[in-house]
């Protein structure tokens, strides 16, 4: 089957570059599924999990923002900021939260504590989910 | 003529010195190599960026964002990126006096923001407009760090209260030689298409949404191309300021431990000569 190639890029390097059977990213209007062969495609994306597929092994990202540019045997992410699982530092993120929570208290209007708390969230998530499945040993995802 | 203990003080405190430049030299060498991989692994975000808007902006031709407007220069903003340390040679005084030859020979008034401190610290001490600063970046700038001090800029241009904003930082030529260079980050100049895009896209929700959002991170991430630039070209212009250093502390010791020996050789002349002295007075 056609493979897809991912390069996800941001302005500090590269995060990742590999090839994918499936990706779920987060655009602006919704989460889209990527398969090969895709129209090409550009939007924004929202702050989010990007999901990589590849040969029944997934890999769960952290992205905020950026683009994603969708070509039929190519997928190139532009984020904002972007990090693999493994490369979360946690404490940093529950410690954003809190601030962003406590900045959110005093005033519900504050846009960027509101970005700054969906960032950690979605952080927390992709680190948590990768804990999560290494505990309990992968199988391959139902449905392959 | 200087004492014997005099001269050998002086020969170990030039030692001294000239293993600590020495050390720099090294730790500038290696750093300096850091740095330009992190420049290299900017290089696709921007380019890939560029393509995309050159793509966009041959589509839509009758679209002109704020960004793309050339307006009359009534104010400008200048992105001035320096080191935060010395002992780099004249990396940071050549971006100052560059920027300083900006702002005098700008009939517009000239507003500045500073990355660095040597550069905040001059621009406040001659009392210009320092709208903003970040400082202390530390060698692994992220772009989230200069963020907050280039949306300032940005701003100044969105709000009308400046009509152009430009960047200057020391572009690395090579190892031996860094210049100066200002360089134009709004009104944004038309890319060059790197690499033609493949195909027809579609765009949600429509091109123009698309490259409004593109336009700001395009300019963000030229200033950060500037200031990891910058960074390379810091650690290569105090590699080859330690190294000169070490080389004449070098020359030193060697022209200080001639005399001392010359010294020490009169000496014992001199004392040779009152022994034979006085043994001849002693046999007369």
């Amino acid at each position: 089957m056609a493979k897809l190639q991912v390069e996800l890029v941001t302005a500090e390097g590269r995060v990742l570059s590999q090839e994918a059977d499936f990706v779920v990213a987060p655009g602006l209007a919704g989460d889209l599924g990527v398969l090969p062969r895709h129209i090409p495609l550009l939007t924004p994306l929202r702050t989010g999990e990007l999901m990589v597929r590849n040969d029944g092994h997934e890999e769960l990202l952290f992205v905020a923002g950026g683009f994603i540019e969708i070509l039929p045997d190519k997928v190139t992410i532009l984020a904002d900021a972007a990090e693999r699982a493994e490369h979360i530092d946690e404490a940093r993120a529950e410690e954003a939260r809190k601030r962003a929570q406590e900045l959110l208290t005093q005033d519900a209007t504050n846009a960027e504590a509101a970005a700054s708390l969906e960032r950690a969230i979605f952080r927390m998530r992709v680190a948590d989910v990768r804990r999560r499945r290494r505990e309990r040993p992968q199988g391959p995802p139902s449905g392959q | 003529m200087p004492s014997l203990r005099d001269l050998r003080r002086r020969i170990r405190s030039v030692q001294n010195m000239r293993k600590i430049t020495k050390a720099m030299e090294l730790v500038a060498a290696a750093r300096m190599r850091r740095a330009q991989e992190r420049v290299v692994n900017a290089r696709p975000y921007s380019e890939e960026i560029a393509s995309i808007m050159a793509e966009l902006m041959k589509r839509s031709p009758q679209y002109k964002h704020p960004y793309l407007q050339v307006r009359e220069v009534k104010a400008r903003v200048l992105i001035l990126v320096t080191a935060d340390r010395g002992l780099c040679g004249a990396l940071n005084s050549n971006n100052i006096r560059l920027a300083l030859r900006e702002m005098n020979a700008s009939a517009a008034p000239v507003a500045v923001v500073t990355i660095g401190r040597k550069g905040r610290d001059v621009i406040h001490r001659l009392r210009r407009n320092l709208i903003a600063d970040r400082s202390e970046l530390g060698d692994k700038p992220t772009i989230g760090d200069i963020l907050p001090a280039v949306r300032v800029a940005l701003e100044q241009y969105e709000s009308g209260e400046a009509d152009q904003v430009d960047v200057i930082f020391a572009r690395f030529i090579s190892i031996g030689r860094q210049e100066a260079t200002v360089r134009r980050v709004i009104p944004v100049e038309p890319p060059e298409q790197v690499h033609a895009l493949a195909a027809d896209f579609e765009y949600e929700p429509d091109p123009k949404d698309v490259l409004d959002a593109l336009l700001p991170r395009y300019c963000e991430a030229q200033v950060y191309q500037a200031v990891l630039e910058n960074a390379a070209s810091e650690q290569a212009a105090r590699m080859v300021a330690m190294r000169n250093a070490t080389d004449n502390a070098t020359e030193f010791i060697d022209d200080l431990t001639l005399t001392a020996n010359k010294v020490r050789q009169a000496t014992i002349t001199t004392e040779l000569m009152e022994i034979v002295g006085g043994a001849a007075a002693l046999e007369g």
